[in-house]
């Protein structure tokens, strides 16, 4: 028989890999949307993505000007791949990128971060990764509530209306 | 469009609930809707909803984090005070659209 019941949207588990500007705001953006629409959310950072909680790291991420083919320059000119190869291109780049960001009112990592959480969302950061790249929960952004493991992870996937989401 | 009876004044509202007509509100009118959403209002919700109102006829997108910045009310205590979605029940309670935003 067919079943027709629709399950709301609970748990939102987000996973985020990655380290560039773009894979880390969509990491952000969708967390903090799934808080703001009282949706119970965690974020779990692994690999590269460790970078978004990162003391160190987190508010100068950088997006690739190298291998990304919807890379353009202002007024739409093509961007070539040599150009991106440029020592402070990438830097350039990102600065102008995080700029935009702000002036559209868009957070930076850590204020992100800290509106996620102050809407109850929770942060963890990956151990192997964090093993991996020798990382400590000092070497983290205060509010990141632990570095747990993927069986971990798995365990809090409990209850009907829980979904796994992996920018 | 749809009308509903508030504190005994009939009001416009759409589909989901939001007055069309900001200009209708009044205190009484959003006790009753709070009381709805499961909201008691305090004197701190109503200098909330009057920073959203001000903010909306100002003609500004609102956003966690203007909220956050606006020392009206920190975040924390504005997803307390509207506990569940707190844009969508503050501007609801305020009498004014439901916010076109993803941040």
């Amino acid at each position: 028989m067919e079943n027709n019941e629709k399950v709301t949207l609970k748990k939102v588990m987000i996973i985020c890999s990655k380290g560039s500007i773009e894979d880390v705001y969509a990491a952000l953006v969708m967390g903090n949307g799934a808080v703001m629409e009282g949706i119970e959310t965690k974020l779990f950072f692994t690999f590269f993505g460790l970078d978004a909680i990162t003391k160190k790291q987190m508010n100068k991420l950088h997006t690739a000007t190298v291998g990304n083919p919807a890379m353009r320059m202002p007024g739409n000119l093509t961007f070539p791949t040599w150009l991106g190869v440029l020592p402070g291109v990438e830097a350039g780049v990102s600065m102008m990128m995080r700029n935009q960001m702000e002036k559209l009112d868009i957070p930076n990592v850590e204020e992100f971060l800290e509106l996620i959480v102050a809407g109850g969302g929770e942060i963890y950061a990956c151990k192997l990764a964090a093993d991996m790249f020798g990382l400590k929960m000092e070497d983290f952004y205060d509010d990141v509530k632990a570095i747990i493991t993927v069986g971990d992870l798995y365990a809090m996937c409990d209850g009907a209306g829980t979904q796994i989401i992996f920018t | 469009m749809a009308t509903k009876s508030y504190a005994g004044v009939n009001v416009e509202v759409n589909d989901e609930g939001y007055m069309t007509d900001s200009s209708q509100w009044t205190k009484e009118i959003a006790t009753e809707i709070a009381k709805q959403e499961g909201v008691e209002l305090t004197e701190k919700h109503f200098e909330v909803l009057d920073y959203i109102r001000d903010k909306v006829a100002g003609g500004a997108t609102l956003t966690i984090r203007g909220i956050n910045k606006s020392g009206v009310v920190d975040a924390k205590s504005f997803y307390k005070m509207f506990p569940g979605a707190p844009l969508k029940k503050s501007t609801k309670i305020a009498g004014v659209s439901k916010p076109e935003s993803c941040i």
